[in-house]
C-alpha cells in the first residue's frame, strides 16, 4: 500500500463518519435550527466522497446548490417560524416509534441483501481504467446530446415549482388580509 | 482506483437512506421531516455517483444532478406549504394534520 492509498483512505474514513454522524445529529437533535446545520455539515462531507468518486462537477454543485442556496431557504423559514423545539422521541406511543426503527432497520437490510445478491461478487472487481471524468465540460456535453430531454424537463420543473411557490405563497398573504 | 472499493460507498449510502427513512417515520415536525427526506435523496445521490464511477459512464452523474434539481424544486413547493400552515395558524405537527380540510 503506497502512500496515496493511505492517505485516500483516511480522507475517506473522516468524510464517511462525518456523513453519517451529521445524518444521525439531523434525526436526532430537538431543535430544528440544528438540525439545519447538521445537514450543512452532511452535505459538504458528501461532496468531500464525490470528490473521491471523481465526480468534480457534482461535487461544486452539491455545495454551491444544496449547502448554499436550498440550507439557507431552510434557515430563512426555521427562523421565520421561531424554530420550535421538537423532542424526537417524547410523545405519542411508544410502540410508534418501536415500529419505525423495525421498519428502518428492515430496509437497511433489504438494500444491502438485493444489491449483495443482484451484484454477486462483481462489485469488487476494479473499476473501469477510462472512467468518466466528471469535468463540466464532459457534464455539459452529455446534458447537451444524449440527456437532452432530461435536460429540458428539469427546466419545465423548476419553472413549475416556482410559480407554485410565489401561488403558495399570495394565497396565503390574501387569507391574513382577509382576517385582519 | 485508489481508497476503499465501491462496496463501501454503497454501505454509506445504505445507511444514510435508512437514517433519512428513520426520521421521515419518527419525527413530527414537517421542517424535520423535509431535512430527513434531503438526506434519503443524498443517499441514493451518492449510490448513482458511486456506480458510475464503477461502470466508466457519466450517465449517473446526469441523473444526480437532476436528482439534485427536482429536490430544490421540492424543497420551495414543501417550505411553501409549511410557510401557508404556519400563516393559517396550524399547527406544525403531522400527527395533528389528519384531514386535507384546511
Amino acid at each position: 500500500m503506497d502512500v496515496g492509498n493511505v492517505l485516500v483512505w483516511i480522507v475517506w474514513v473522516v468524510a464517511a463518519f462525518a456523513c453519517i454522524g451529521s445524518g444521525i445529529a439531523v434525526v436526532s437533535f430537538s431543535n430544528p435550527f440544528y438540525s439545519a446545520l447538521a445537514l450543512i455539515g452532511n452535505l459538504a462531507s458528501l461532496a468531500v466522497l464525490y470528490l473521491l468518486l471523481s465526480a468534480e462537477f457534482v461535487a461544486a454543485a452539491q455545495v454551491l446548490v444544496y449547502a448554499g442556496a436550498v440550507m439557507v431557504m431552510f434557515l430563512f423559514v426555521i427562523a421565520y417560524l421561531g424554530g420550535k423545539a421538537d423532542t424526537p422521541w417524547a410523545g405519542g406511543p411508544s410502540w410508534q416509534a418501536v415500529a419505525a426503527v423495525a421498519a428502518a432497520a428492515a430496509v437497511l437490510v433489504e438494500v444491502v441483501v438485493v444489491i449483495g445478491l443482484k451484484t454477486g461478487g462483481r462489485l469488487t472487481h476494479a473499476p473501469a481504467t477510462d472512467y468518466f471524468s466528471g469535468s463540466p465540460y464532459d457534464i455539459g456535453k452529455l446534458f447537451l446530446t444524449d440527456n437532452l430531454l432530461a435536460f429540458e424537463i428539469t427546466s419545465i420543473a423548476l419553472l413549475i415549482a416556482a410559480v407554485g411557490g410565489v401561488i403558495l405563497g399570495s394565497h396565503a398573504r390574501e387569507l391574513q388580509e382577509s382576517e385582519s | 482506483m485508489m481508497g476503499p472499493n465501491i462496496v463501501w460507498y454503497l454501505a454509506v449510502s445504505a445507511f444514510l437512506f435508512t437514517t433519512g427513512a428513520l426520521g421521515v417515520l419518527i419525527r413530527r415536525s414537517p421542517l424535520i421531516i423535509l431535512l430527513s427526506l434531503e438526506i434519503m435523496l443524498n443517499g441514493a445521490n451518492l449510490a448513482l455517483i458511486a456506480f458510475a464511477r464503477q461502470q466508466g459512464n457519466g450517465d449517473g452523474q446526469i441523473f444526480a444532478l437532476t436528482v439534485m434539481a427536482i429536490a430544490a424544486s421540492e424543497v420551495v413547493v414543501g417550505l411553501g406549504l409549511i410557510v401557508a400552515m404556519a400563516r393559517r395558524k396550524l399547527d406544525l405537527d403531522v400527527d395533528k394534520l389528519r384531514t386535507l380540510r384546511g
